[in-house]
C-alpha cells in the first residue's frame, strides 16, 4: 500500500490565526502614538532611554533564556520589546542610562523570567521595574524634564514638575487651593500632554488612540479601562464635591500622573489581570480606589503602579473566586 | 416579512465560512458499483443483518434489523447481490460489520414513491408516523445519527410545546443543509408538519443563520402557506446549530448541562432539516433513507459540491466526483472543521451521518507549537456555557479529577471554540475530552455503589 497517510487528529481543524505573537506586535503598534509624543516632547533623551529598555530587555531576557536556562529563545514574541518599552514610558528622559538599563534586568530577570516566563509572571515586570527604580532612586525618578512644547517650567526653567506633584507639594505647604491650581496647566493641555511626566504617560489622546486600536483588535476589552477610570472618577469627584477646596476636580485625576497608560497598557496586560468578566471589573475598580487612596492620603503623589501591582497580586484569589455565570445552572 | 434575528447570549467564534460550494446545486452522483452498508450508523445496538451473502436485495428493502429501543433499521441503498457480510473500516476508523451489495439496475421496492411530485396531504396517525420513522431507518442527520422516532415519543411526564427546526448549518464549509432548503423548501415543511402531528402540538420554529439570506427569504415564502411554521434569522455564530444553543436563541429557555437537561426539558425536540426532509420521504414516499444530501469540499478541491448520494458509497468516488483528491491533502475530515472527526482512510463507505467531507492541506493539518498560557482569559470570553476551558483543561492534565468535577467539566459540548480561540495553540478541548470522560466514568462508577 502506497497511499498517503492521512492526519488523525481531534477537532477543531481550524483556528482563528492569532498567536501571542501577533497579539504582541499589536501591543506595540497600539503603543506607538504614545511613542511618537514622547520623542516629540522629550527629544533624544526618550529615544535614547526607549533604545536602551529596549535593547537590554530583550538582551537580558535572550542571555537568561541561552546560558541561564537553556531553555527555547523566545525573544521574538515581542513581550520583551513591550517591556522595554513600557519600562522608558514609566521613567523620565533624563533617567541615566545606566538605571534604565538596571530597571530592565529587575523586569525581565527578576519580574518575568524567574517565574518562568511570559504567562508565568504574576506581576507585571515593567512595573516592577519602574518601581524598583523608584524605591532605588527616587531623586533621579521625580526629575521631570520640560517637555519641548510646554510653558510649565520649574525651578530652573529645564525641569517641570509634574501636575500632581505641584498639588502635593503645594498642600505640603499649606497654600491656597485655588492658588496651587492656576500653576498646573488646563485641561487640554493635559489631554494633549503639555505637562512634566514620565516618558509615555502625558498624553492622554495618544494613549487612548492606541487603545482604540487594541480594543478594535480585540486585544483587550473595555471592562478594565472603563472600570478603573470610571472609579477613579466616581472617588475623586465625590471627594472633590464634599471638599472641592482641598481635593483636584475628577477630570484633573483622569488626565495627569500615570492613569491613562496604567489603565490601558498596564492594567490589561492579559498575563496579570483576571480572566473572567466579573473578576476584571472587580480588578479595575480595586486599581481605581487604591490610585485615589494613595494619591490623596499616601506619601507619593502618584499612585497607579502601586495600585496595579497591589490588584496584580491578588488576581489569583479573583481568578478563582470570580466564575462566569454558568450555562443553563 | 422575514423575523429579526436572534441569537444565543453566551461566548460564541467567528470563523471564517468558506462556504465554497453555496451555489452548487444537489448534483445526483452517479450509481456506485459496489455499496458497503455498515449495520452501525446510529447512536446505540447495532442493526443485525436479515440478509446472508448470495442474496438478491432490492432498493430500499430491509436487509439489517434495528435492535432495541435506541437503534435504527438499515436498508439497501441499491438492487443487487449481497456478496460479503464482513468487518471494513468505517468512518469511525474501527473495523465494524458492513453488508457489501454488489449492483445491478436500479429497481426500487414496490412501495416506494419515486416520483419529484409533492405529496402535501399528511393521511398517517401520530402513531404510525413515529413507527413509520422507525421502520425507515431515520437518525439525526445532523451528525448524531440518534433515531428520530426515540425524540417524538415524548418521555412520561414531559411535554412537547415547540419544534426546533435546525437550519442553522454554523460549521463552516458545510452547505448540504442550505441547498436542501433552497431546492427542498417545500418538502421541509412538510416534514416540519408531520412531525408536529405526531408530537400533537402546533408550534415549529426554523432556525437559520443569516448568511443563508437565500434559504431564510425561500423558506419565509413558503412558510405563508402552513400554518405554525415561522422561521427565524440567527445570527453568524459558531455554535449557533448547538442544541443548547439554538433553543436559548430560539425560545429563551436554558437546557441544564448534559447529562441531565434534554431539549424536552425545556419543551423543545429538535430536528435538523435534512432529518425534517427524510421525514418528509419516509412518511409521504414510502422512502426509507437510503440516500443523503453531502457536501465534498475543501480548499484545494477542484470543484467543491454538493451530491445526493446512496449510503455505503465510498467516500473516495465523492471527492473524485468533486475532482479528487488534492495532491497535498494532509486530512480529511467528516463533518465540519470545528467538530467534525479526521477520517483515517477515504476508502470508507457513506454513512448517515455524514454532511460534508472537507480536505485540507498538509500546511493546515498540522498543529502549531504549543507555549504557556498567557492568560489572556479568551477561552473564558467564547465558551458557550460560561466553563473556564484553561482551568478544566490544566485540572486534567494535572489529573486533578475531582477539582474538574466540580468545575463542571462535563458541562462542557466540545464546540472547539476554546481551542480555536487560544492564541498560545493549546489542545485545551484535548485535554477537556480526557477529563470529561474519566469524570464521567468516576460519576458512573459512583452511582453503582
Amino acid at each position: 500500500m502506497n497511499e498517503k497517510l492521512l492526519t488523525v487528529s481531534l477537532s477543531p481543524h481550524t483556528y482563528n490565526g492569532n498567536s501571542v505573537k501577533s497579539i504582541m506586535h499589536g501591543v506595540i503598534i497600539a503603543l506607538m502614538p504614545a511613542l511618537v509624543v514622547s520623542i516629540f516632547s522629550f527629544g533624544m533623551d526618550a529615544a535614547r532611554v526607549i533604545l536602551l529598555a529596549v535593547v537590554s530587555a530583550v538582551l537580558f531576557e535572550y542571555l537568561i533564556q541561552k546560558f541561564l536556562l537553556k531553555v527555547p529563545i523566545t525573544i521574538a514574541d515581542g513581550s520583551a520589546i513591550i517591556t522595554g518599552v513600557l519600562l522608558a514610558f514609566n521613567v523620565p528622559s533624563s533617567l541615566p542610562g545606566w538605571m534604565v538599563v538596571l530597571g530592565s534586568f529587575v523586569a525581565i530577570a527578576i519580574a518575568k523570567m524567574s517565574f518562568g516566563g511570559l504567562g508565568n509572571n504574576p506581576f507585571n515586570p515593567a512595573l516592577v521595574g519602574r518601581v524598583f527604580l523608584m524605591v532605588s532612586f527616587p531623586v533621579s525618578m521625580t526629575t521631570w524634564p520640560k517637555p519641548s512644547w510646554s510653558n510649565f517650567a520649574h525651578i530652573d526653567g529645564t525641569t517641570a514638575a509634574t501636575p500632581l506633584a505641584i498639588i502635593k507639594e503645594g498642600l505640603k505647604n499649606n497654600q491656597n487651593f485655588s492658588e496651587i491650581i492656576s500653576e498646573v496647566p488646563s485641561y487640554l493641555e493635559l489631554f494633549l500632554g503639555k505637562m512634566g511626566g514620565s516618558l509615555g504617560e502625558i498624553s492622554a489622546l495618544a494613549l487612548i488612540i492606541g487603545g482604540l486600536y487594541m480594543l478594535y483588535k480585540k486585544i483587550i476589552t473595555w471592562h478594565i479601562p472603563v472600570c478603573m477610570l470610571g472609579t477613579i472618577a466616581v472617588f475623586a469627584g465625590v471627594l472633590w464635591l464634599v471638599n472641592p477646596q482641598s481635593y483636584p476636580d475628577p477630570v484633573f485625576q483622569l488626565l495627569t500622573g500615570g492613569v491613562m497608560l496604567g489603565a490601558i497598557f498596564m492594567a490589561t496586560d492579559m498575563v496579570t489581570s483576571p480572566m473572567t468578566v466579573k473578576g476584571m471589573i472587580i480588578f479595575g475598580v480595586g486599581i481605581g480606589i487604591l490610585t485615589v487612596v494613595i494619591r490623596i492620603w499616601g506619601a507619593y503623589p502618584e499612585g497607579v503602579s502601586f495600585a496595579i501591582l497591589i490588584m496584580n497580586a491578588f488576581v489569583p484569589l479573583i481568578n478563582r473566586y470570580c466564575k462566569p455565570g454558568r450555562f443553563g445552572e | 416579512m422575514i423575523n429579526k434575528t436572534k441569537t444565543f447570549p453566551l461566548g460564541g467564534v467567528h470563523p471564517p465560512d468558506n462556504k465554497l460550494s453555496a451555489d452548487q446545486a444537489i448534483k445526483e452522483l452517479p450509481l456506485p458499483k459496489t455499496v458497503s452498508i455498515p449495520v452501525s450508523q446510529h447512536i446505540g445496538a447495532p442493526a443485525s443483518p436479515i440478509v446472508k451473502v448470495g442474496d438478491e436485495v432490492k432498493t430500499g428493502q430491509l436487509i439489517a434489523a434495528g435492535q432495541g429501543f435506541i437503534s435504527a433499521n438499515i436498508h439497501s441503498s441499491v438492487t443487487g447481490k449481497v456478496t460479503k457480510i464482513d468487518d471494513i473500516m468505517d468512518h469511525t476508523g474501527y473495523k465494524r460489520q458492513a453488508i457489501v451489495i454488489e449492483a445491478a439496475e436500479d429497481v426500487w421496492m414496490d412501495d416506494v414513491d419515486t416520483s419529484s411530485e409533492i405529496k402535501s396531504e399528511i393521511s398517517l396517525s401520530p402513531e404510525d408516523i413515529i413507527n413509520k420513522t422507525h421502520e425507515s431507518g431515520i437518525v439525526g442527520l445532523g451528525g448524531a445519527m440518534f433515531p428520530s422516532c426515540v425524540k417524538l415519543k415524548i418521555p412520561e411526564g414531559k411535554k412537547a410545546e415547540f419544534l426546533l427546526i435546525n437550519g442553522v448549518e454554523c460549521e463552516p464549509y458545510l452547505t448540504s443543509d442550505h441547498r436542501l432548503m433552497l431546492e427542498k423548501g417545500e418538502e421541509i415543511l412538510i416534514g416540519t408538519k408531520i412531525m408536529l402531528k405526531a408530537l400533537n402540538i402546533d408550534k415549529a420554529m426554523i432556525g437559520i443563520e443569516d448568511n443563508k439570506s437565500d434559504a431564510i427569504q425561500h423558506l419565509t415564502d413558503l412558510a405563508n402557506k402552513y400554518s405554525g411554521i415561522e422561521i427565524f434569522p440567527l445570527k453568524v455564530q459558531y455554535p449557533q446549530g448547538g442544541e443548547r444553543q439554538l433553543v436559548k436563541a430560539l425560545t429563551n429557555r436554558e437546557i441544564a448541562p448534559p447529562p441531565k437537561g434534554l431539549p424536552i426539558d425545556a419543551g423543545c425536540v429538535v430536528f435538523n432539516v435534512a432529518t425534517t426532509f427524510a421525514v418528509y420521504e419516509a412518511i409521504q414516499k414510502n422512502k426509507p433513507l437510503i440516500e443523503r444530501t453531502v457536501t465534498v469540499t475543501g480548499k484545494k478541491i477542484p470543484n467543491p459540491a454538493n451530491f445526493k448520494a446512496r449510503i455505503g458509497t465510498s467516500l473516495t468516488e465523492l471527492i473524485e466526483a468533486a475532482g479528487g483528491l488534492p495532491e497535498n491533502t494532509g486530512k480529511v475530515i467528516n463533518g465540519g472543521p470545528m467538530m467534525g472527526k479526521a477520517l483515517a482512510s477515504v476508502d470508507i463507505p457513506l454513512v448517515k451521518g455524514i454532511s460534508g467531507i472537507i480536505t485540507v492541506s498538509d500546511e493546515e493539518a498540522k498543529r502549531k507549537e504549543v507555549i504557556d498560557c498567557v492568560r489572556c482569559g479568551k477561552c473564558v470570553f467564547v465558551c458557550p456555557l460560561g466553563l473556564e476551558p484553561y482551568l478544566v483543561a490544566r485540572l486534567a492534565e494535572k489529573g486533578n479529577y475531582d477539582q474538574a468535577e466540580l468545575e463542571k467539566i462535563t458541562n462542557c459540548c466540545e464546540c472547539a471554540c476554546c481551542s480555536y480561540i487560544c492564541p498560545s495553540n493549546r489542545p485545551l478541548l484535548d485535554y477537556i475530552r480526557l477529563g470529561k470522560t474519566t469524570v464521567l466514568q468516576k460519576m458512573r462508577e459512583r452511582g453503582k455503589k
